[in-house]
């Protein structure tokens, strides 16, 4: 498009391989792009595709085993070769970053706004005052409420979205040429995502800054790009403006992309309610933590239950109490009040023996894919652990029969056996955790977040593969998730958390295209829709 | 999501070997290894090719030079140097190897069953620690050295009980964190025992940081049976190790008989250097933290 204007950033040719123990791996493979003033080019793929590679390079960030060529200019400066004393003249003046973890972005140890300041007076001569004056300023222009008290807060005063505002604030803080935003929102919750996204969005037109976005969330995309570059493998397959690219990809790979995304949709019935009595129920569950004044009440007074064949979905933004509830169905942490009980026996009160037989009716899957397996086990002997523990009197032969069996229903190759973990990719690892958590034909599967470290197009596979068995065996599910379109698509009833408390509960399309609180209302409308012109049209109409 | 990508799956490299490579690629260690083993060979298989009398004193033969028979001389009494720093080599090695890995067996089910029980038993337990680590260990072992006149097993024993605690902190911290990975979440979920945890998934994956610790704590522990046998409360003559000889030595060094002093120094030097250099190889190899 209008070519007249400045290009900020311009790459041309970029290679880039890793030197590691196995050999030469390379994650860029001359790719060419540019970001335009006040444009906002996003860059997304899945993991592995190289995009924070790219962004990296750009600012002069890779590694130290990594070698690049071509050519990287950012305002007319070439990045690639250039010195240390060069880039750091670079960075933060002309071209600055907003990383993805706002918590490890900021050093614990110094006031936010002596942070910001910091940053202002190593590329501008301004006098410590003054500096702390415009810091003040900055605070206020990301819109963080009462900046002159919160300039002299810590980092772990603020919240999450706070932090990243900070950050932005630091990032913004010599109004550069050109912001590289590294998966801003992906550690956000959604309705911070949002507002973080308006935020830069209003930046970037204010003060004419180019943004390169990388980010694995179309849905981020469709709200915030102007025009987009897909990467497959180190290499750009499809590029154009957000719209052409998102409602008419031309590539097979886009294709693949924007299919395997869960979208929310608007219109739907409720799945006829189940009588069966409850595998799980939690009575008015109250948790603390801590002791005395200062103790946090992680849940207080939730009531939630699951019936056989159904799957209940457990939505709310981080710390609402969502993954404390499933762990106290688990039996992980016990309540201070109310009761929990599964399969009808009351878990405080069974010990022992008796417990342990009852939590054999259970099936566990968590969020982490890397935390979730023993990474000295095989694959077979992580499958087999429940068996061990359940079934003593099984043979070494049956149990690798059993283990063959469940392998093959979560679609693993019988190869991978022997493989250990660190030898699979998060998918293959939450499959396996999926099959340890079925070899004992549970009543019961508790899943948190199985999904949520997976790209998109896995996530899929591994959500049917959970729903195809569900139907198969029968088996209740409370699943733990932020994300509302997953959610809406896999769960019968929805259970909305908000700090400890359930909002509100119900089946899943009664709640989620009515809902009765305002709260869920929020939730809803800050779900990004990977569609610009929807989101376009649900911005202009929902107020956040 | 993070930085450094990989596009094709890694090879299949099995953990050990991985480590085993970087642990030969360290130089240093590989030194350290070497020296040990050379050590173990003079001061166990030596008197079998150089056997000499190291319990009768030949009066007729003291304080020779290095020289003829006795390659490094003989000491005040008589005993051939060469022969008596192989016979006190047995001793130095055999209680630092021992009350080393005493100290490390001890201090790991300590700190495992503290870390893992949490609340307030860990903090007793760890209170306790940091109690012992408060006392130094000198001290404990000159008071007791003091009672008892100790002989070999003691010395271990001994050694062993006051060498514990910075193990026990080490496999603590490791087994807090590995007490809340979700694989032993999820075992406990599922109705999995204690014991399970704690043997199948903690310890096994403990046993790099373990084995680390174990090094250094020999090597501690080589120098403590030195210290103490230097002050004349270890092993009582005719038995000797490399630190009771320093100390018998120590006057005739004045003497300007350097034999009897030299030879011992070195070999506790060497030795000490040698195990520190292990355990600094080892620990880059598993890549786990260090000392205390």
């Amino acid at each position: 498009m209008s070519g007249e204007r400045e290009r900020v950033l311009e790459v041309e040719d970029l290679q880039v391989r890793f030197a590691t123990d196995t050999g030469e791996v390379p994650a860029v493979c001359d790719i060419s792009l540019h970001v335009h003033t006040s444009e906002t080019l996003a860059l997304v793929g899945e993991s592995g595709s190289g995009k924070s590679t790219v962004a990296l390079a750009a600012m002069g960030l890779l590694p130290g085993n990594a070698r690049a060529s071509g050519r990287v200019t950012v305002d007319g400066t070439q990045v690639v070769g250039a010195g240390e004393a060069e880039l750091a003249r670079l960075r933060g003046r002309t071209a600055s970053m907003v990383f993805q973890e706002p918590a490890t972005a900021l050093d614990p140890l110094t006031r936010v706004g002596a942070q910001i300041a910091e940053v202002i007076r190593n590329h501008r001569p301004l006098g410590r005052a003054e500096a702390a004056r415009e810091a003040i300023e900055l605070l206020r222009r990301v819109g963080i409420p009462e900046p002159e008290q919160r300039a002299r807060a810590f980092p772990f005063q603020l919240s999450g979205g706070q932090r990243q505002r900070v950050v932005i604030a630091m990032a913004i803080a010599n109004s550069p040429g050109l912001l590289i935003a590294d998966e801003p929102t992906t550690a956000l919750d959604v309705t911070v995502q949002a507002e973080i996204l308006d935020l830069l969005r209003g930046l970037a037109a204010d003060s004419g800054t180019g943004v390169l976005l990388v980010t694995h969330n179309m849905g981020v995309v469709a709200d915030f790009a102007d025009r987009v570059a897909v990467m497959l493998n180190g290499e750009i397959v499809e590029t154009g403006p957000v719209e052409e690219v998102l409602l008419r990809p031309r590539h097979e790979y886009t294709r693949k992309l924007l299919a395997a995304v869960p979208r929310l949709v608007f219109q739907g019935e409720d799945p006829a309610p189940r009588q069966d009595a409850p595998v799980v129920e939690l009575r008015d569950v109250r948790v603390r933590f801590g002791r005395g004044p200062r103790a946090v009440r992680a849940l207080d007074g939730v009531s939630l239950d699951v019936r056989p064949g159904e799957t209940v979905g457990l939505v709310g933004e981080s710390g609402s109490g969502k993954s404390t509830a499933a762990r106290v169905a688990l039996g992980l942490i016990p309540p201070d009040s109310g009761t929990v009980s599964l399969f009808g026996t009351d878990l405080a009160r069974s010990r022992g023996r008796r417990r342990r037989a009852l939590l054999s009716g259970v099936g566990v899957v968590l969020q982490d894919p890397v935390a979730s397996l023993d990474a000295r086990m095989s694959v077979a002997e992580c499958v087999a652990e429940p068996l061990r523990m359940h079934r003593r009197g099984m043979s070494a032969a049956e149990r690798r029969a059993r283990v063959a069996e469940v392998l093959e229903l979560v679609r693993l190759p019988k190869e991978l056996m022997a493989r250990g973990p660190r030898e699979l990719s998060g998918g293959q690892r939450q499959r396996v955790s999926l099959a340890r958590a079925l070899v004992l034909e549970p009543r019961l599967l508790v899943a948190d977040e199985p999904t949520s470290a997976l790209d998109v197009s896995v996530q899929r596979t591994v959500l049917e593969v959970i729903a195809e068995l569900q139907r198969e065996l029968g088996f209740g599910c409370l699943f733990v998730s932020h994300d509302l379109a997953v959610v809406q698509q896999f769960a019968h009833r929805v259970v909305v958390m908000r700090a400890g408390c359930v909002e509100e509960q119900g089946p899943t399309m009664s709640t989620l295209l009515r809902p009765r609180s305002e709260y869920t209302r929020r939730l809803i409308a800050a779900v990004p829709v990977p569609d610009p012109v929807v989101q376009r049209r649900r911005r202009a109409g929902v107020t956040v | 999501m993070t930085a450094v990508l990989q596009t094709a799956p890694v090879e299949a490299v099995p953990n050990y070997r991985v480590s085993l490579r970087k642990f030969t690629r360290n130089k240093l260690a590989v030194a350290g290894l070497a020296v040990v083993l050379l050590f173990l060979l003079f001061c166990f298989v030596g008197p079998l090719l150089h056997s000499t009398d190291q319990t009768h004193t030949d009066l007729g033969q003291v304080n020779l030079a290095p020289g003829g028979a006795h390659w490094l001389g003989t000491d005040a009494v008589g005993h051939d140097e060469l022969g008596r720093l192989m016979y006190g080599g047995k001793v130095s090695l055999l209680v630092g190897l021992a009350a080393g890995i005493l100290a490390t067996v001890i201090g790991t089910l300590w700190g495992a069953a503290a870390g893992y029980a949490g609340g307030w038993v860990d903090a007793v337990m760890m209170r306790v620690v940091d109690a012992g680590i408060a006392i130094p260990a000198l001290f404990i072992l000159l008071v007791v050295s003091a009672i008892t006149t100790p002989d070999t097993a003691g010395l271990i024993l001994v050694l062993g009980l006051v060498s514990w605690l910075v193990p026990s902190r080490l496999v603590r911290a490791e087994t807090l964190t590995l007490k809340s990975r979700d694989y032993v979440l999820t075992l406990r979920a599922t109705g999995g025992t204690h014991t399970r945890a704690i043997t199948r998934h903690i310890l096994p994956n403990s046993v790099s940081t373990i084995v680390v610790a174990a090094t250094f704590q020999v090597a501690d522990a080589i120098l403590l049976v030195a210290y103490v046998s230097y002050l004349g409360l270890g092993v009582q003559p005719p038995k000797t190790d490399w630190g009771g000889m320093l100390s018998a030595g120590l006057t005739a060094a004045y003497s300007g008989r350097w034999w009897l002093i030299v030879p011992p120094g070195l070999a506790i030097i060497l030795v000490v250097c040698a195990f520190n250099a292990i355990g600094d190889g080892l620990r880059d190899a598993f890549d786990v933290r260090g000392r205390g």
